[in-house]
């Protein structure tokens, strides 16, 4: 029981929980808490002063934006108004707060706004779905369209979006960029033809590719039920990132060792039995590599993408936020930029374990 | 007409100036059911030989024919265990045998298959470690489930690639004398191959030294008169064993001699110094 569950938290990468665990069961205590003190203290400790050192610089940025303001007050508009200006900074109010750098205890105030702010907005949607639910229900009966909640998104509907964005993305980069893989590893010939449109392509800004596709697509979707800018981002941040996949899946594929090459020889397995249990299963581990840094891509560029295409999601939050300039905006950016960060490593760490899963290791 | 018979048969890699004959003039002939062993020195082109005999290389030049007829690519006929095992790491052992049996025996149901691989994994005792995956095993388990992939593809010709090469001393014994049991059930045609002169004598109905590479050849046969089956403790006082034995080594140890004696040592001037002193 003991040993299952360190082995399954081991494999979530979750390894410095061992020692916690087996000081739990009582076994040789004074070695486990040692390493557990080690492993867990020790980060923990490192969290708080990470917290701190930002709390002093935060401090001392609004310290340095403050007297700024106050000399330009004193310059402007007289000793009179500085004087205000300073027992208004000095007493905390909102109105009169430096912008610069939010503390930690700001940030921490915004994340709870922002949640109060998706409970109210979740309620009220839940209300007009309810409301509306037997009047849609007729409408559907008469066949005229649906009314739909169209309400502002609150900022956990935007992590929905984002992520959703990035899942279609990924799915689009896998669809084009393993099979294509596949079968640049497997002629020498094609690989070396297409080199140059792979490396040209590979270092292409995000930017770019979304002002290309929005050309494309722009053409190709006249229809206007469907959502342009979902589609825009989706492919773009699919574009964006297939390269890691496409060039590890075609390296994996093309170097697959000598040795299981002649056993599939000895066996004299056909083409397709060759591809599917000699090639494919032992370049697996070099085309998940690739799949991880398509995904870390993906999500690094959906940001912007989503900031530039005006598709809903974090990175239109963010521009959002940055535009409108309200006294937690900052506070609420550097909120978005931790789930951000904390997202992106939750879907590296899920892809390790798919990758652990489904690849072998020597 | 022998068995497998290998006729001129020459090898080379490269082209021009950096072209290496590894093989040259190999002249080899076995007849149905023996056991024969080519004891070599390393890198003198042993692999190279037994990828030839395979089907995995092809010859510059002479002939290798199998019952007759000349060889051409691979064939479930002649099974190959590697020297460094070429299991494939994402299969366990039973994968990794079924594999090959399936391959050899397409219309086979899979019951058929099933009796096949456990039968020959229990042959090799390693009825425990079925489900286990390569890397769970050591190195003598690992060269155990490249056996009973071989063998139990059936093939007519074994050829064996310094198959125990890696392994050490006591767990060598014990896979010499487990090969050979099962070699012993259908006595199929074996040539194997190994740098380990107590194994080809201990194994071997015929054992020939290969005159090291590059340009390497086969040198004087000798014929293993001890009968079957051998054991390895009384075989250390059998006269016969020792003069075998002690005939190939020095065999050996004088084409090496030859090798080393041919090749001329540039010669250094070397500075005339003295230390210097101090006083």
């Amino acid at each position: 029981m003991k040993t299952k569950i360190i082995k399954a938290v081991k494999f979530m990468g979750l390894g410095y929980l061992e020692p916690l665990i087996r000081l739990i069961t009582g076994e040789e205590v004074r070695k486990n808490s040692k390493d557990a003190f080690k492993r867990i203290l020790f980060p923990l400790l490192s969290v708080v002063v990470f917290i701190l050192l930002w709390h002093s610089f935060s401090n001392y940025l609004n310290n340095v934006e403050s007297t700024l303001k106050i000399e330009k007050t004193l310059k402007n508009q007289g000793p009179e108004a500085a004087k205000k200006l300073e027992d208004c900074i000095a007493s905390g109010d909102i109105s009169c707060r430096p912008n610069s750098l939010p503390s930690p205890a700001m940030v921490a105030t915004a994340l709870g706004k922002l949640w109060d702010d998706h409970k109210i907005m979740a309620t009220k949607k839940q209300d007009f779905i309810d409301k509306y639910e037997t009047i849609n229900e007729e409408r559907a009966a008469n066949g005229e369209i649906e009314i739909v909640y169209t309400g502002r998104p609150s900022f956990v509907d935007q992590i929905k979006t984002s992520l959703k964005t990035v899942f279609a993305g990924f799915l689009l980069s896998i669809i084009i960029a393993v099979p294509l893989g596949i079968v640049l590893g497997l002629s020498d010939t094609l690989r070396t033809s297409f080199n140059w449109l792979i490396q040209i392509l590979k270092p292409v800004s995000p930017v770019v590719w979304l002002l290309l596709v929005s050309m494309i697509v722009k053409t190709v979707l006249t229809d206007v039920d469907v959502e342009k800018s979902f589609v825009i981002s989706f492919i773009s941040v699919g574009l964006c990132s297939m390269w890691a996949t496409l060039v590890n899946t075609s390296v994996g594929v093309s170097s697959v060792d000598k040795d299981f090459m002649n056993v599939a020889k000895v066996l004299q397995l056909g083409t397709i039995k060759k591809i599917f249990k000699i090639i494919l299963p032992s370049s697996f581990p070099m085309i998940f590599t690739g799949l991880r840094i398509t995904l870390s891509v993906a999500w690094m560029v959906l940001i912007a993408i989503e900031l530039l295409a005006q598709s809903p999601g974090l990175g239109s939050f963010v521009w959002e936020e940055f535009q409108n300039g309200s006294s937690d905006s900052n506070s609420k950016i550097i909120v978005a930029m931790f789930v951000i960060g904390i997202i992106g490593f939750m879907l590296d760490r899920i892809m390790m374990i798919f990758q652990k899963l489904l690849t072998f290791t020597d | 007409m022998a068995y497998l018979e290998l006729k001129n048969v020459c090898k080379s890699y490269g082209e021009g100036k950096n072209k290496t004959e590894v093989l040259t003039n190999i002249n080899l002939k076995i007849e149905e059911g023996e056991f024969v062993a080519i004891v070599g020195f390393t890198g003198s082109g042993k692999t190279t030989l037994v990828n030839l005999l395979a089907g995995l290389i092809e010859p510059d030049s002479g002939e290798i024919l199998f019952k007759g007829q000349p060889i051409s690519g691979t064939s479930h006929e002649r099974g190959i265990i590697f020297q460094n095992y070429s299991l494939l790491p994402w299969l366990s052992v039973y994968e990794n045998i079924a594999m090959a049996v399936r391959a050899v025996f397409k219309d086979w149901t899979s019951k058929q298959v099933d009796e096949q691989v456990r039968s020959f994994i229990e042959k090799v005792n390693l009825t425990h470690a079925i489900n286990k995956k390569p890397k769970e095993l050591s190195g003598g388990m690992r060269q155990r489930v490249a056996v009973a992939r071989a063998l139990a593809m059936k093939p007519e010709l074994i050829l064996m690639d310094e198959p125990l090469g890696a392994l050490d001393a006591l767990t060598r014994g014990n896979l010499q004398e487990e090969i050979l049991s099962i070699w012993s059930e259908d006595k199929r045609t074996a040539l194997l191959i190994t740098n380990d002169v107590d194994e080809g004598v201990f194994m071997a109905d015929r054992v020939i030294p290969l005159r090291p590479g590059p340009k390497a050849t086969l040198g004087p046969e000798f014929n293993i008169n001890i009968d079957r089956p051998r054991n390895k403790i009384a075989l250390n006082h059998n006269d016969n064993f020792k003069t075998l034995r002690n005939g190939i080594i020095e065999y050996l140890m004088q084409i090496g001699k030859e090798r080393t004696a041919g090749i001329e040592l540039p010669n250094y001037e070397l500075p005339d110094l003295v230390p210097m002193k101090f006083d």
